[in-house]
């Protein structure tokens, strides 16, 4: 499949307040690539992955998902939201929170079937949650329910994982493992992760990306200064050697900065 | 008591209303509180009094009048939220008042004194009539068939509305349709504690319910049993003191809630 992941061209996008939060925005995303999506608090970050889920409409600029609308790529795409927009005290088991991922539309008065069950069983037993499935989801720890929503995520066997903030909740000690479990997926999936924790970014990313809102000086010469003035991108990161991209007007400018 | 029951009509119907009534609030009032929805039930309870004044005042029949005013002010709330999330509040709160100022209104403008409006007020359980509980029996068919059919979606919009969306719900439809459910289940109760305390049989016993239990169907099936054991004991004591049924029913919920509390704790 050539085809690419994520295509998006010149995306603008701004909340009813008019103020822009996404400006002429392009990207593309290649099968199996791993991209980090940087940038600071503000800078467009969730916007641009709900974009690409559909979930938000541009103002203007063209997304495609492997070649699709996002609306028509829904089946390709596993989402993990922010761990925060969670409601805690909500009364759900583990395993109920990943059968979510096997919904397909609105089924009236059909149940999860077998199959089902056993889809989000084995994807559980991957992320080595299975013991956890009767619990409550609320009374998880943080790296726990991280794992939860990954499982539920890839309970709709994607082509594409979309995680938002992925990080915050796993507690340092265990983001070695995370970031192994994710490097190990995108053997098989494409993987676009968003976060503003640029500690974050580990030697699995095969690709970063730094967005705030849009590019705000562009052409030749950029420095490392400049651009992480522009953008936030601390220079250690924009040495680690992985392609580097910016995003915003004139399309991506690519290329090793090194 | 027992007696009492065998003999008088009006106490049956009285046990028949609360036990019908229960287990729409059981199953609606659960998922109004996963979704911290209380107040959103509050004020389409009290706007649907606008429609008993308008029903009044144009001699229609009056919880035709309530379920009409109930379910506009709820797809009002539900459009307001849906679009512009951070002012369903300001929604809540305006159709909440609203209603209660036109229901006034036009109860004065008709000529009327209307004592019988008080009833739907503070609930009127010990004279409802038959063919009440026919209806009440049919919307409780309609409560249950609904949340049947869409019981894993339903959980899923209320769980994660934007997962849920990602995964083709058309979140937005479903979440009208349930709000419609919600003031067909608020009209219901109107009969059995009144307006006014609606929002308590909607909250308190799935809020004893969750301390037990920690899946949203069997907060249903809890609540309900709940809300029937709160609302045949609330029928006893009342028959007993002499005193209003459907204050009664609030007052020993809140009771039984605050001692499983206190019991219990925000455990489970």
């Amino acid at each position: 499949m050539s085809v690419n992941a994520v295509e998006l061209e010149n995306v603008t996008f701004s909340f009813s307040s008019g103020h822009p939060v996404l400006r002429c925005v392009s990207l593309e995303v290649e099968p199996r690539d791993f991209l980090a999506v940087i940038g600071p608090n503000g800078g467009g970050k969730t916007t641009l992955m709900k974009i690409v889920l559909g979930l938000l409409e541009p103002d203007s600029g063209r997304v495609r998902v492997f070649g699709r609308p996002p609306a028509q790529a829904r089946r390709h795409m596993g989402y993990v939201p922010q761990d925060t927009t969670f409601k805690r005290d909500f009364p759900i088991r583990a395993l109920d929170a990943v059968l979510m991922g096997r919904l397909q539309g609105i089924r009236p008065f059909s149940g999860y079937s077998r199959q089902d069950r056993e889809a989000a069983l084995e994807r559980m037993s991957m992320l080595g949650i299975e013991d956890l499935a009767e619990k409550k989801v609320g009374n998880l720890s943080g790296g726990q329910r991280q794992r939860v929503f990954i499982a539920r995520a890839l309970a709709t066997d994607p082509d594409l994982l979309l995680l938002d903030e992925p990080a915050a909740s796993v507690d340092p000690s265990n983001q070695e493992s995370f970031y192994h479990l994710l490097g190990e997926l995108n053997d098989r999936i494409t993987i676009v992760m968003v976060t503003h924790d640029v500690g974050a970014v580990s030697s699995y990313v095969k690709t970063v990306a730094c967005l705030n809102v849009g590019l705000a000086s562009h052409g030749e010469g950029l420095d490392h200064g400049s651009m992480a003035e522009a953008y936030g991108c601390p220079i250690e990161l924009l040495a680690h050697g992985v392609p580097h991209r910016l995003l915003g007007e004139k399309r991506d400018l690519e290329g090793d900065v090194d | 008591m027992i007696e009492a029951l065998a003999q008088y009509t009006f106490l049956q119907n009285a046990f028949a209303a609360a036990l019908l009534g229960a287990v729409a609030a059981g199953v609606v009032g659960t998922l109004v509180s996963v979704n911290r929805m209380s107040s959103l039930a509050g004020s389409v309870a009290h706007a649907s009094f606008g429609g008993l004044g308008l029903a009044y005042a144009a001699s229609f029949p009056h919880l035709l009048g309530a379920l009409l005013f109930s379910l506009v002010s709820a797809l009002g709330i539900g459009v307001i939220s849906l679009r512009y999330r951070e002012r369903a509040d300001t929604a809540i709160a305006a159709f909440w008042a609203i209603g209660m100022a036109a229901g006034l209104v036009l109860i004065k403008l008709s000529g009327g004194y209307a004592v019988d409006l008080m009833s739907y007020l503070f609930g009127s359980i010990m004279a409802v009539p038959g063919r009440d509980l026919i209806l009440m029996g049919l919307l409780d068919l309609v409560v249950l068939l609904f949340v049947a059919g869409f019981f894993r979606e339903l959980v899923a919009i209320s769980y994660d509305s934007e997962f849920s969306r990602v995964q083709g719900i058309r979140v937005g439809l479903l979440f009208m349709l349930f709000l419609c459910v919600v003031a067909l289940t608020v009209v219901m109760l109107i009969r059995v504690v009144g307006l006014i305390m609606v929002i308590a049989m909607l909250t308190i016993p799935p809020a004893i319910a969750r301390m037990f239990v920690g899946r949203v169907g069997r907060m249903m099936a809890a609540s309900a049993v709940i809300a029937a054991v709160l609302s045949v004991g609330g029928l006893a004591l009342a028959w007993y003191t002499g005193l209003q049924g459907g204050p009664m029913i609030i007052l020993l919920s809140g009771a039984t809630y605050l001692t499983a509390f206190l019991v219990r704790g925000e455990s489970s």
